[in-house]
């Protein structure tokens, strides 16, 4: 039981990366490529590394993931809003 | 069943490779930046399943350093430089 | 895991390599090229995993990836003449570099040195490649790993990297302190620091707020860890001076160098000296230099370790400061 649990969680984790990546691909400009990029990749490795933690079943493990997961969450979100404020300066500057 | 990890693997390494698309593509420096990032967080991922794949843990202190120095790299990118010599 | 499962990820990550590799060099924009590079580190970190190569992953995560790159940005930012063509890039006009170096006899010996480099880098690939077959056709069975292994239990550590770069090949390492020094004395060389950045909004201060704090317990970690699985000195060195880098970035005044000069000098030289001070104890004590006693060795292997991390992180800060720091700093602000 907990085995298909793990592998939904990591299946679904793995179509957030694909829905992310084919965003930043396939949408029409910066910030709304930003835009699928934050949200999907953000979502995608908390359900991978979800499924991870059931797949391993190991604490020490699973609170290295967390702290992981909390880091990408942190770290991307402010890089996201980074990399935006950058953009928005060169397109008024232009 | 690492068929599992195998096929989470080969997904973020086809994740990984659009990214490379955007890298490489652009146009503007802020598009490779945010593309730089996803491949990051993707790399993340597939240190992780490496780390259980190839039974090495050490892989794992990888991810996180992977996870705290991109936010480095793109506060770099980011980072206004002041106009006058006197700091 | 047996080989032919991962075959696909070895093929895929080589063609991102090369692709990547390409571009970086072939790029006409600086800043771009930078953040090609950036990527190509990302994508060399898993090529060292997928090798079973967790200690050089962990080095190129934290050097290749991160650190080298903050210090490349930074160094295009600064540089004016590039800048310019950087605002230019959307235009993708190929011939701004062109456009840059007015002046033809440049332009020549560049074009020159170019080509040099792409020789001497084709003959260099040449012999790396005959070196691996070489390595692969002669099977011996004295190699270096298995007296590593054979004498691990006598280095003070278990983690055979650090045991060699510590107490086998602990001049090999010695040295290496030494020519960051020298680096140091390099970038003394070339003037004061760079501008400063300006303050930072309250998103990049929250981020200033976790990351740092995150990143100095990090280094910790990977020094301690370094005795029995991969870490160590270099590793939590970078670690620490991405702390001090994103400081800098966010417009701090205190980057967590010393603002004294002199108290500034000796972290820079602590690394190296406290690891020439051990070896030169060994040698008095009638020892070969740098041969630490078995029951010792884990202590003095922590000890130098500590004291080069923090030479590397304050070298490397330095390097991200790209000059001698201001003596008063940033009244300004």
């Amino acid at each position: 039981m907990i085995e298909v649990i793990a592998a939904t969680l990591m299946l679904s984790g793995l179509i957030f990366f694909l829905c992310g990546s084919i965003g930043l691909l396939r949408l029409p400009d910066l910030y709304s490529r930003l835009h699928a990029l934050t949200k999907a990749d953000n979502l995608g490795l908390g359900l991978l590394l979800a499924g991870l933690a059931l797949y391993q079943r190991d604490l020490l493990f699973a609170l290295k993931l967390i702290l992981i997961w909390l880091a990408v969450l942190a770290a991307s979100s402010a890089s996201a809003y980074l990399i935006a404020q950058y953009s928005r300066r060169q397109d008024t500057d232009r | 069943m690492p068929e599992l990890l195998l096929v989470c693997l080969a997904g973020l390494m086809l994740s990984l490779l659009l990214g490379l698309i955007r890298v490489l593509r652009g146009p503007e420096a802020g598009d490779r930046m945010m593309a730089a990032q996803l491949i990051g967080t993707t790399g993340v991922g597939m240190l992780l399943l490496l780390s259980l794949l190839l039974g090495q843990p050490a892989l794992a202190d990888v991810a996180l350093i992977l996870a705290l120095l991109a936010a480095v790299a793109a506060a770099a990118f980011s980072g206004q430089q002041r106009e006058t010599g006197n700091d | 895991m047996n080989a032919t499962n991962m075959l696909f990820l070895d093929i895929l990550l080589v063609i991102a390599l090369l692709s990547l590799a390409w571009a970086t060099l072939t790029a006409t924009d600086a800043r771009r090229s930078v953040i090609l590079f950036i990527a190509f580190g990302l994508v060399l970190t898993l090529a060292w995993a997928r090798l079973l190569a967790p200690d050089v992953a962990l080095a190129e995560a934290a050097i290749g990836a991160g650190l080298s790159g903050a210090l490349l940005l930074a160094a295009v930012q600064h540089h004016p003449r590039r800048a310019l063509s950087s605002e230019r890039q959307n235009t993708g006009k190929l011939a701004n570099e062109k456009q840059n170096d007015s002046n033809p006899a440049d332009l020549k010996s560049s074009v020159a040195i170019r080509w040099t480099l792409t020789l001497f880098c084709i003959a260099l690939a040449f012999v790396l490649i005959w070196a691996l077959l070489q390595a692969l056709s002669s099977e011996t069975s004295d190699t270096l790993a298995q007296s590593v292994s054979a004498n691990l239990a006598n280095s003070g550590v278990s983690n055979p990297v650090t045991a060699v770069l510590l107490n086998f090949r602990a001049y090999d390492t010695l040295l290496e302190l030494a020519v960051l020094l020298t680096a140091v004395l390099g970038i003394f060389a070339l003037s004061e620091q760079r501008t400063g950045y300006l303050p930072a909004g309250p998103v990049f201060n929250g981020l200033v707020s976790w990351l740092v704090p995150a990143l100095i317990l990090m280094a910790g970690y990977l020094l301690w860890v370094g005795a029995h699985a991969p870490g160590g000195a270099f590793q939590a060195g970078a670690t620490l001076a991405a702390a001090g880098v994103i400081l800098r970035l966010a417009g701090k005044r205190n980057i967590g160098l010393p603002v004294s000069k002199s108290y500034l000098n000796i972290i820079l030289v602590i690394g190296s000296g406290l690891f020439l001070l051990v070896g030169l104890t060994m040698l008095a004590l009638g020892r070969p230099f740098l041969d630490y006693p078995p029951a010792m060795a884990g202590y003095l292997i922590l000890l130098i370790e500590t004291a080069a991390m923090i030479s590397i992180a304050a070298t490397l800060i330095l390097a991200f400061l790209g000059g001698r720091p201001r003596n008063r700093e940033d009244r300004s602000c």
